[in-house]
């Protein structure tokens, strides 16, 4: 039976790592790594290798604020809201930034362009205000200049 | 043993000292500024002059040195020259006048803050003068990814010693007199930690690395991670060695991806030259140090928490006792310390327990490492000795508050922390001052404020942050917690009554009494401490329905200032409501009515003619 390019690479994840209920949260970091979130079919993968319960997978999965059971967008943008940048105003800046771009709150646009994450201090204080977008910092953003890198990555 | 000084010698004997060194910061500040584009640059530009140079000087990468708002930072070495804010296009004048030249580009150079002269080295500027470098004592000097490098500046020394002259016992004794507390925030002694756990004799025990940092505002760990590895690694091994631990875990927040980085080539380089793993420099005794990724709860901070997570499981607290060090991780005795307090070990070790036990305070030994941010002029790490004053870390090595001679409040200890006022800008730093004024040491965030900043604000923000990371399992701190942001969101929207703060004592007790863990049991500072420093701020909000700083949205109204607008449309252009009017070139006005308070306008403004009310 032919396999798809994701099964492979599931297997090949799965193999890193010991079948012990200790290495569950390695498998799903690197899960969520690959893939952007960890799907219904990629849990049970994971606990039939670590011998861990389905419900207790599920539990770690919706306690630590890094994984996704849903897919993220192309474009992730992480606003800081550590207390430095609290001070210097990202909390108006989230707010604006998901106000431009049809979000309630940090979440999935509905076409999957944008993911929009709050994020608690990413210990770059002197930058502050301070957004990484796919992974570059933004230092001393403002919401004007978010918007519009943001924006640009949407019509790219 | 010998051998190991043998090499140390060998590398040192093989580098010279007065050979020109250019050090460029890499720690995540500088990075985010552009310093691997100077970098790039000044390789281009020596390969350039190459002909012109008689001597070579060598580029050499560090972590953080601290100075982070002054990034990207160029240091040349012997003469420890110190240029900040450095672009790819001043290389070329660098190489040009100071290293083939040997003369100063005086425009790169750091002015005082004061008198406005300019500092040539290092040692004259007040934001490193004021310091006592201990922890930090090799970031910014050294290549963190280079062995070769650490063991010149001393690396691995204190473990040689530990673990080839001295009992375990000793070790312990060592750590227990120098007056170590732990840096994660509690200041438990850490050679009775050891020590606890040590009784149990020979069975299976665990060293642990807290490195989960997540109060927010705080990247001391970070930094000591990025730019020393190997004091963390050393320390383990040492702390290994006198519980009696042949495994340790460094359990690492995900959000730190360079600190991952460089502390498994600490352990791989470690490992390769025989420091970490069978038999340690033939003294038979065995350690290996596996690395955790936190996966974003702060609540993995709190140790029962972090022991859990490392087992695989969902990190929630349980109850003490019993302690970590009779059934820690998987069951067995335990030993968790933070990252500041194993490199501390390291240096203890190396330098003797009576250097350490002369350093600080009777009760608060040694040096504290602080992120010093928000609201001050030198935003970055310093670390100090013990005792010193709140007001000579802001204001001389901090350089003061912009636009100000005064801060509003210093906040400490992160969530479970407080705000401290300028009243009490004398008290000495140390853990039990900290905690007499109601805040704590924690493990190293100083926010500073100033009076554009609402203590109402602040206090609801670190509950807004507790109520979200608050893992559940007990009620008190599930459900008191919201009860305490709710009652914070009202009065910042001009409603409630000053018996409602009566209600906010009481339940904070209760919250207090009742809490599983200290995220819980300290989760009340963040209000009674605001509450005792700045009542007249919350009554203002309740009875006057105004918020002095003019920060909470629902008590302020933003109006543009007719003298200073020049019509230029921007924001009007920015508004989303479209709730500014005017002619071009004449001034503009906002409709209070369509307003929301977004702030898009100010951000927008080049001329600062949008005033808050």
């Amino acid at each position: 039976m032919a396999q798809t390019a994701i099964d492979i690479d599931i297997d090949e994840i799965i193999e890193r790592y010991p079948g012990k209920p200790e290495y569950l949260i390695f498998l799903m970091q690197d899960i969520q790594a690959a893939f952007n979130y960890i799907s219904p079919e990629a849990l049970t993968l994971v606990c039939d290798h670590t011998g861990v319960a389905e419900s207790q997978a599920y539990a770690v999965a919706t306690f630590y604020n890094s994984f996704s059971l849903e897919p993220k967008g192309e474009n992730l943008v992480q606003v800081c809201l550590g207390t430095a940048c609290h001070l210097k105003g990202s909390g108006l800046i989230a707010e604006n930034l998901m106000r431009s771009i049809g979000l309630d709150e940090p979440g999935t646009t509905e076409d999957l362009k944008y993911t929009v994450e709050t994020v608690n201090c990413l210990g770059a204080c002197a930058l502050a205000p301070v957004a990484v977008v796919n992974e570059a910092y933004q230092p001393k953003v403002s919401s004007p200049k978010l918007m519009k890198t943001v924006k640009k990555l949407g019509d790219a | 043993m010998e051998e190991l000084e043998q090499l140390r010698g060998e590398l040192q004997a093989a580098v010279d000292p007065d050979q020109t060194m250019i050090v460029v910061c890499h720690g995540t500040g500088c990075v985010a500024n552009g310093s691997q584009d100077v970098t790039q640059a000044l390789k281009n530009a020596l390969a350039e002059a190459g002909e012109d140079i008689k001597v070579m000087p060598g580029i050499k990468t560090t972590g953080c040195h601290g100075f982070c708002s002054r990034g990207p930072l160029v240091i040349i070495k012997p003469a420890n020259v110190f240029y900040q804010q450095v672009k790819p296009g001043d290389v070329e004048e660098i190489v040009a006048q100071t290293i083939l030249k040997g003369e100063t580009v005086d425009r790169l150079l750091y002015k005082h803050p004061q008198s406005g002269d300019a500092l040539e080295t290092t040692d004259e500027i007040p934001f490193y003068a004021g310091q006592e470098r201990v922890v930090l004592q090799n970031i910014g000097q050294i290549d963190p990814t280079d062995l070769e490098d650490a063991l010149r500046a001393g690396a691995y020394a204190g473990m040689a010693k530990a673990l080839t002259a001295m009992q375990p016992a000793e070790v312990i004794e060592s750590v227990t007199k120098a007056g170590l507390r732990g840096r994660g925030g509690a200041g438990f002694p850490t050679g009775v930690k050891w020590g606890l756990a040590a009784k149990h004799g020979d069975v299976e025990k665990f060293v642990l690395c807290n490195a989960d940092e997540g109060d927010p505002g705080a990247f001391m760990d970070r930094s000591v991670m990025e730019g020393d590895p190997h004091a963390v690694v050393e320390g383990m091994i040492i702390g290994g060695y006198a519980i009696g631990a042949n495994v340790g875990y460094v359990y690492v927040r995900a959000e730190y991806p360079l600190a991952i980085k460089h502390l498994e080539m600490a352990l791989d380089d470690a490992r390769a030259l025989g420091l970490l793993g069978e038999n340690i420099l033939g003294s038979g005794f065995n350690f290996d140090i596996r690395i955790n990724r936190g996966a974003g709860a702060f609540v993995c901070g709190e140790e029962t928490a972090l022991m859990r997570s490392v087992e695989g499981k969902v990190g929630e607290p349980v109850p003490r006792p019993p302690y970590p060090s009779d059934k820690g991780l998987f069951g067995k005795p335990s030993v968790l310390n933070n990252v500041e307090t194993w490199a501390n070990v390291s240096r203890i070790l190396d330098r003797g327990w009576e250097w350490f036990a002369g350093l600080g305070t009777e009760k608060s030994k040694g040096t504290k490492v602080f992120a010093l941010v928000g609201k001050v002029n030198n935003v970055g790490l310093v670390e100090v000795p013990m005792g010193i004053k709140l007001k000579e870390i802001v204001m001389e090595i901090g350089g003061g508050v912009p636009g100000s001679d005064h801060f509003k409040a210093v906040q400490t200890g992160g969530p479970s922390g407080g705000c401290l006022p300028w009243e009490d800008a004398e008290l000495p730093v140390d853990f039990d001052s900290l905690i007499a004024a109601g805040s704590m040491m924690g493990s190293g965030g100083m926010i500073v404020m100033d009076d554009r900043d609402c203590m109402v604000d602040v206090a609801k923000y670190f509950l807004g942050f507790l109520e979200e990371e608050s893992c559940g399992k007990c009620f008190p701190c599930r459900l008191g917690v919201p009860r305490l942001r709710e009652t914070l969101n009202r009065f910042s929207k001009g409603q409630g009554t000053v018996e409602d703060i009566d209600d906010l004592y009481s339940l904070a007790e209760a919250i207090k009494m009742g809490s599983l863990c200290a995220l819980g049991g300290t989760a009340p500072n963040a209000v009674l401490s605001t509450l005792r420093y700045f009542r007249g701020e919350y009554e203002a909000h309740i009875l006057e329905h105004r918020c002095p700083a003019g920060v909470c949205k629902d008590l302020i109204t933003y109006k543009i200032d007719p003298d200073t607008c020049t019509g230029c449309r921007a924001c009007a252009r920015a508004c989303p409501q479209e709730a500014i009017s005017g002619e071009k070139k004449k001034p503009h006005t906002i409709d209070e009515s369509l307003c929301i308070r977004c702030g898009m306008c100010m951000e927008s403004c080049k001329f600062g003619a949008i005033q808050v009310f």
